[in-house]
């Protein structure tokens, strides 16, 4: 019975050894067929493009589905199915006219039917969909979400099957930027309905962009071929797309450098300076639409309320010691929340951006000083962080720089869910805080800061602010807008609301023979636009 | 991420040798006990290290075991740099004896051998308190279980089955959250796990032990059942016990990395050997001293506890007394 | 024997009960939930998430519900892999697991065996200095600096394999994950074996079995190696249960779809469903390798018998 067992383990790990398969040929091109091997990251978490949340579901995603409008190579928005769209004057009111050859995978139109079912589908409860809150602009979206009302109350109509109308509940100034985000793609009705929760995998999925599934092994790959039914299939060179969950940036690493793949995409910090030297031709470092900055616990009864500490604590920082030492990808130091690689924005930076260093330091003691404490009665700060081997090294550089200005800083990760779960409870004095744009504007960060809402993680709240803010999200004039968001700006850094450190850089390697690959803010990079040159 | 989460993977891994016992292995009366040789523990003690200092290999494992730890004790003391001092001219710079840096930096520019030598005190302390909890649950534990043996061992031995199967995980994160940090509960969350194996071992070696002639008439005798477990079986399983010990302490740093990564362990700028060596992990084609370092002085040790293990194996060896 | 085993399975039923009851609180009691993530959610999106998959429920209530579903062999749907069931996943990654792991046993055992009986036969000469330093450094050197610096020699530098992938199994993408995962098992191995052998060769029946004129090659093949085997054996029943659910550090650097990730990245991720899973698989294993080894120990050594 047990030597049985034994021997029908060892057995079944024979049998599988005799199951080889022939390796799959190592070039680019295979026979005539393009295949591009990408380097996805990580595992995504699903693929379905409303319960997508992060670039891990989105890089893959938008290459299956395209919603009413793409993005381009440089990554700006382009038509996608919406041939074009039409704003009411009082910006509350969208017209999108659909193509009339957008079709699904498997040959049946697509209508605007099919956006209004989604769209109902991504706010219905059921489906719990944590990017629900991306369509909150539209008529009705909250009250649907929570239950209050019927789908069908929600402002989107399909008045004919090429022409969809959209209702706002106020003007939003980035509402066709924000279309570009996965979670307002099409989805297939059938499909969903005949294969419920197993719709999203291979030989049940029916979608509407470039390519479509085909092969989907759990943290193996995720194979797409060329979706011959996609409007553009003509200009589409590659035959398929593979994605490789790799989440170790020094496997990805190896294996660009060995040819195993075409994209990698990361590299590990302490291998930056090794590939700038000998991958140039493979290496990009691109400014992306996030900000990477410390969130000061400013709730009642925290030692961070203090303005003069906030102030001393952003003075005393070395931020380009932390990008060329530490990071070594010599991000742009930030001295504002708002990148400034934000389109149609100028924004404030801090009043000290300019100053030298010495002078920074000597106003930070006297702040410290002010603020009642000394040699003999010292500041105790702790700074919370994830446990990241990476991301490590920067609360380690901040309670060095601190130092001088006789603070002693407690340094203390944990993981992930118990990180995240401490700043929501505000339990927390100085907490590590990226935040990528989900869109280009500005309105991406600054939101985080009004008053209770659910990603600010300080707890700052400052009238004024918010009431800048408000005004900002009614106005529709396109110069007028981004100069309030200035204004509100200001209003924050001159509060010292936050500890910002950098702009982020994301470094990649792309194989030099891919074309179509192009360096762009928002980071995302469709398939469709990209071929091999030796072919 | 440096280990395993499972309590007791194929990655770490234990030693059970079994006592000789042959298919039909001849009976002998000749004394297999210690015990019965020794009215005086105290000679025992003396014949053993008499035994063991004529071991020149463990001997001379001894010595540099001694030399590592006091030079992990005195040495941060006279080194020109501080655990957390930051030399912002040197970050991640190789060995070189121009700046002091004698075994390069970090890659926060610190100086890596004040780390190490730091580092060392957490790790050391860590293997030996851990190896000391679950030497000491472990061998109770199982011989009291390989003795009584029937229902008690059949309960005994499911409770281990369970504690092995419990997400190690979150027993860790629990341990955090009602203690909170404390160097101590490393220690004790360590223990917690290793004594598992330790046990089973044990509880083997009762199990074939206990049949024997001596530990029969023992109890044919009337001798308390605390007396025989104490005297008669611990000494006999102390070969096998004193190998896994070896074999444990290696686990054990490594593992502290792994409870550091969760939040448990050391907190930044304490280190430990495990988490330098996770660390230089990541630079290890550019800036390979990271690694080399600690993971010499982590390999130096283990050789040292390896063969001065063997020299002791053999010197308390009830069989060849 | 066939009572006791049977016993012993019976047994299996509490001991998993035990197992999956006090993992599910202790797991719900962590601080930290699925949903705790970069993105901070909006108390109504919170809401219907916890509604969607029953948090909302008093603990013991949802208790309940996953002892129902657990009789009924489901284990419910993962909550970071959310178009994957964790039946599916765990289907899916467990041969590829059981793969690696069942050929790196199966070396180390081929490798390990032979070096420690070696090392035991010519004790304190070099061959036994060599095998054990050798030894000494598999164990030395743990397999997150084994696994990356084979990838890097053997994927990169030298390009003799592929640096990652597992590519439906092929062979040549075999061969540096099971390698990795075997050296320190053969380490152990014949670190044990040597030991063992050494402690079999002492003992008073192998010194009658010479003294009965046996010659040596015989005194060792059919008198020493047999008891020496079995604290080998005895150790290779849990090991067995750990390698064959995967490392996550092999399949990190490998880029293997195993299910060693699963068990940390699982927790990591508060993924409920997952952990559990996992959790019942692994004890599930537990419980029938000591099993085995138990009834082992007296296949072995008759010497040993279980009462009752």
């Amino acid at each position: 019975m047990i030597n049985k067992t034994i021997k029908q383990l060892l057995t079944g790990a024979g049998c599988a050894l005799l199951a080889l398969t022939p390796p799959l040929a190592a070039a680019d091109i295979e026979g005539d067929r393009q295949v591009l091997r990408r380097d996805n990251g990580a595992e995504p978490s699903t693929l379905d493009p409303q319960l997508s949340t992060g670039t891990w579901e989105s890089s893959i995603v938008g290459d299956l589905f395209e919603g009413l409008v793409a993005r381009d190579a440089s990554g700006s928005i382009i038509p996608g199915v919406a041939e074009s769209w039409e704003r009411s004057d009082d910006g509350l009111h969208y017209t999108f006219h659909l193509r009339d050859d957008a079709k699904w995978s498997d040959g049946t139109p697509l209508t605007a039917e099919d956006f209004v079912y989604a769209w109902q589908r991504i706010l219905s409860p059921a489906l719990a969909a944590p990017y629900a809150y991306m369509l909150s602009p539209i008529q009705g979206a909250e009250a649907v979400n929570s239950g209050d009302s019927a789908a069908e109350t929600l402002g989107v109509e399909a008045s004919d099957a090429q022409t969809l109308e959209v209702t706002l509940t106020r003007p939003t100034g980035y509402f066709v930027e924000m279309l570009g985000h996965a979670s307002t793609y099409p989805v297939p009705k059938d499909a969903i309905e005949a294969h419920g929760s197993d719709w999203t995998k291979p030989g049940n999925m029916v979608s509407n962009g470039a390519f479509k599934l085909s092969e989907w092994i759990s943290h193996d790959h995720i194979t797409a071929v060329r979706n011959p039914n996609f409007h553009a299939v003509d200009d589409v060179a590659l035959d398929e797309v593979r994605f490789l969950p790799i989440d170790d940036s020094r496997a990805a690493l190896n294996r660009f450098r060995a040819g195993d793949i075409d994209t990698a995409d990361s590299v590990p910090q302490g291998r930056i300076e090794w590939a700038r030297e000998n991958l140039p031709d493979a290496l990009h470092e691109t400014p992306i639409l996030a900000t990477f900055y410390f969130a000061f616990n400013q709730r009642p009864g925290s030692v961070l309320n203090d303005r003069r500490i906030r102030e001393a604590l952003n003075l005393a920082l070395r931020r380009d010691v932390i990008t060329s030492q530490i990071t070594k990808l010599n991000q742009p130091s930030a001295f504002s929340v708002v990148p400034t690689a934000i389109s149609d924005y100028d924004g404030p930076q801090f009043d000290f951006a300019e100053q030298p260093m010495d002078e920074r330091l000597i106003r930070a003691r006297e702040l410290i000083e002010e603020a009642g404490y000394s040699s003999e009665n010292p500041l105790h700060l702790t700074i919370d962080y994830i446990t990241n081997p990476d991301t490590k090294r920067i609360p380690v550089a901040l309670a060095a720089m601190w130092k001088p200005l006789g603070i002693d800083v407690t340094l203390t990760n944990s993981d992930a869910a118990v990180y995240y779960a401490k700043l929501r409870e505000g339990n927390f004095e100085i907490g590590m805080a990226p935040w990528i744009a989900d869109y280009d504007d500005a309105s991406n960060f600054l939101d985080l800061f009004r008053s209770g809402v659910p990603n600010n993680h300080g707890g700052y709240s400052n009238a004024d602010y918010d009431a800048m803010m408000a005004r900002a999200s009614n106005e529709l004039d396109l110069d007028e807008r981004p100069r309030l968001m200035a204004n509100a700006e200001a209003i924050l850094l001159d509060d010292y609301a936050m500890l910002p450190l950098y702009f982020y850089v994301k470094a990649k390697l792309v194989s030099p023979t891919l074309e179509g690959w192009q360096e762009n803010p928002m980071d995302t990079h469709p398939s469709r636009w990209m071929h091999f040159s030796d072919n | 991420m440096t280990s395993d989460s499972k309590p007791y993977s194929g990655e770490q891994a234990n030693a059970a040798p079994l006592p000789a016992g042959g298919p039909n292995p001849p009976r002998s009366p000749e004394p297999e006990t210690s015990a019965q040789a020794a009215p005086a523990g105290e000679s025992l003690a003396r014949d053993a290290w008499r035994r063991l200092s004529q071991n020149r290999a463990a001997m001379a494992s001894l010595g540099l075991l001694v030399a590592i730890i006091l030079v992990c004790i005195v040495g941060p003391w006279l080194l020109p740099w501080g655990l957390a001092e930051v030399d912002w001219n040197a970050f991640g710079t190789g060995p070189t004896l121009e700046n002091a840096h004698y075994l390069g930096t970090d890659a926060n520019g610190r100086d890596l051998l004040t780390r190490v030598l730091y580092g060392g005190r957490i790790s050391l302390s860590v293997a030996l308190v851990a190896s000391f909890v679950s030497l000491l649950i472990g061998v109770l534990y199982g011989a009291i279980s390989g003795y009584l043996g029937g229902r008690v061992d059949n309960l005994m031995m499911r409770f281990v089955d369970i504690m092995y199967s419990l997400p190690f995980m979150f027993l860790v994160i629990l341990l955090m959250v009602v203690f909170g940090r404390n160097i101590f509960l490393i220690y004790a969350a360590i223990g917690a796990v290793e004594w598992l194996d330790m046990a089973r071992i044990v509880r083997g070696q009762t199990l074939a032990l206990k049949r024997r002639e001596y530990i029969e008439a023992a109890h044919a005798l009337g001798v308390r059942d605390s007396k025989i477990v104490t005297r008669h079986l611990i000494p006999n399983a102390i070969g096998p016990v004193i190998i896994y010990v070896t074999l444990t302490v290696p686990k054990v740093i490594l593992l502290e990395s792994f409870l550091s990564f969760l939040g448990l362990g050391v907190q930044e700028p304490l280190t430990s050997w495990g988490v330098l060596i996770s660390e230089g992990v990541d630079m290890m084609e550019s800036s390979p001293w990271m690694l080399l370092v600690p993971s010499a002085f982590l390999a130096m040790t283990l050789f040292c506890l390896n063969f001065l293990g063997d020299g002791l194996r053999d010197a308390l060896d009830p069989k060849t007394r | 024997m066939l009572i006791y085993t049977l016993k012993r399975l019976l047994q299996a039923i509490p001991t998993l009960l035990i197992v999956i009851t006090i993992s599910f609180f202790l797991m719900r009691v962590a601080p930290g939930g699925p949903f705790d993530g970069e993105r901070q959610l909006p108390p109504e999106i919170e809401a219907n998430l916890m509604a969607a998959y029953h948090l909302d429920e008093p603990l013991p209530m949802q208790y309940l519900r996953y002892m129902g579903n657990l009789l009924q062999g489901d284990f419910g749907p993962s909550f970071k892999y959310k178009d994957f069931t964790v039946t599916e996943l765990i289907a899916q990654g467990f041969p590829v697991s059981l793969e690696i792991g069942g050929l790196a046993i199966l070396l180390a055992l081929i490798v390990g065996l032979p070096l420690g009986i070696a090392a035991a036969l010519k004790r304190n000469s070099t061959v036994d200095y060599v095998v054990m330093g050798t030894a000494l450094t598999g164990i030395a050197v743990p397999n997150f600096v084994l696994a990356p610096i084979f990838a890097l020699v053997f994927g990169v530098l030298l390009g003799w394999l592929p640096a990652g992938g597992w590519n439906g199994g092929a062979l040549p993408n075999l061969v540096l994950p099971v390698v990795a995962l075997s050296i320190q098992q053969i380490a152990y191995i014949a670190r044990m074996m040597r030991a063992s052998m050494i402690e079999v060769l002492g003992s008073h029946f192998i010194r009658t079995a010479r003294a009965k004129g046996l010659s040596e090659s015989e005194v060792i093949w059919r008198h020493a190696i047999r008891p020496a085997l079995l604290p080998v054996m005895s150790y290779l029943g849990p090991a067995i249960a750990g390698i064959v659910t995967g490392s996550v550090v092999i399949e990190q650097i490998f880029g293997i779809p195993g299910i060693g990730r699963y068990f940390v990245q699982g927790a990591l991720n508060r993924d409920y469903t997952l952990v559990m899973g996992t959790v019942v698989f692994y004890g599930i294993l537990i419980v029938v390798m000591n099993l085995i080894v138990d009834l082992l120990y007296s296949a072995l050594d008759p010497q040993i018998r279980y009462d009752d």
